[in-house]
């Protein structure tokens, strides 16, 4: 038997350009109606659901209009927390996939019915996991990281993929640092280390403490 | 652990390509694979096949291209590859997110059966 002959064919494509190009849409889309999207990427019990609960009723009482899609891989519970806001809000549940793709983002905001024009903000909380929504992109103009004080320091330098993909990081859980001994300043350097240049903020969903810089940021940010 | 969903596209693609050149089977398929892209190697080399199943592409090679983090050091006008499991310039230090290369998740091309036969098979 002589050896396969064969032909070599030349594709040149991403793997994920599927979904990049549907990512690229949305943008578009939020761009357009002036809403200001935002992916909220952390590992599973950093906080993303308490520091938005907290967000989405100060911009609430702000007069503002925010939106929250909430991914886990089941049940609504964070959608039930979230609604309490008074912000419309609408869970995906993934089932077993480990991250969002920017068709489940496309189909639920169709499902919703939600009239973009209207709002200022969306929401957009990942599953928790640090390393799988790394190269999904949701058709965010933001990706926020979070990162708890219970973590440890060096998370930012095991998962470095996920935190350079960020552009905005918050450290999370600020009335739990004392408690925990946690180093912030090492904590922030770890962030910069694997993020060069991100903007970061230290907040505590509980207390309030650093809310206020947090909120003031995103407000100069969602204003169109 | 998402590379089974990531095997899922690659397969979808080149199946895709195969079909459109006529291809009855795949016997390679090179992809492009940064040290930044988040997809574990091995665990895309076992997956591969499993997505490959009853499809144009089961039994094909994969070939994985590994690339290199790159950033362009803009102080030192070059681009350099950074210090390990930094950002920074190996030569200066300054930290850069100018990221040349090392995010690639790309499949490069194909191998299918050459439908002509070779001269010497005559």
């Amino acid at each position: 038997m002589s050896t396969l002959s064969t032909r070599l064919l030349e594709i040149r494509t991403g793997v994920l350009s599927k979904n990049d190009q549907l990512a690229a849409r949305l943008r578009e889309r939020f761009q357009r109606a002036g809403v200001l999207a935002l992916n909220f990427v952390s590992s599973p019990g950093s906080g993303k659901t308490a520091l938005l609960e907290r967000t989405l009723a100060e911009l609430v009482r702000a007069g503002r209009h925010p939106a929250a899609l909430v991914g886990d891989l089941a049940t609504d519970h964070d959608a039930r927390r979230l609604e309490r806001s008074g912000a419309l809000v609408r869970q995906i549940e993934t089932r077993d996939m480990c991250h969002l793709e920017a068709e489940m983002i496309a189909t639920h905001l169709e499902a919703a019915g939600w009239n973009l024009a209207e709002l200022d903000y969306l929401f957009i909380e990942n599953v928790g996991n640090l390393v799988c929504p790394s190269g999904y992109d949701l058709g965010e103009q933001v990706r926020v990281v979070l990162l708890s004080v219970t973590e440890g320091e060096d998370k930012p330098v095991k998962y470095p993929v996920l935190f350079n993909s960020a552009d905005v990081a918050v450290i999370t859980k600020l009335d739990l640092a004392g408690a925990c001994g946690i180093d912030l300043a090492l904590m922030r350097q770890n962030i910069e280390e694997v993020r060069p240049g991100i903007t970061i903020f230290e907040t505590s969903a509980r207390t309030g403490a650093g809310m206020d810089a947090w909120l003031a940021w995103l407000m100069a940010k969602g204003v169109s | 652990m998402h590379e089974l969903s990531i095997a899922l596209n690659l397969v979808e693609i080149v199946e895709e390509a195969a079909r459109r050149a006529g291809a009855g089977r795949v016997v390679a398929v090179h992809l492009r694979l940064g040290a930044m892209s988040g997809v574990v190697r091995e665990a895309l080399e076992f997956c591969f096949p499993l997505a490959a199943q009853n499809t144009l592409v089961e039994g094909a090679r994969l070939e994985i291209e590994t690339v290199p983090l790159v950033l362009a050091c803009v102080p030192c006008g070059r681009d350099v590859r950074p210090v390990e499991g930094s950002f920074r310039c190996p030569l200066c230090g300054t930290p850069s997110m100018h990221i040349r290369q090392g995010r690639e998740l790309e499949v490069i091309g194909i191998e299918v059966p050459d439908p002509e036969p070779a001269m010497e098979e005559h």
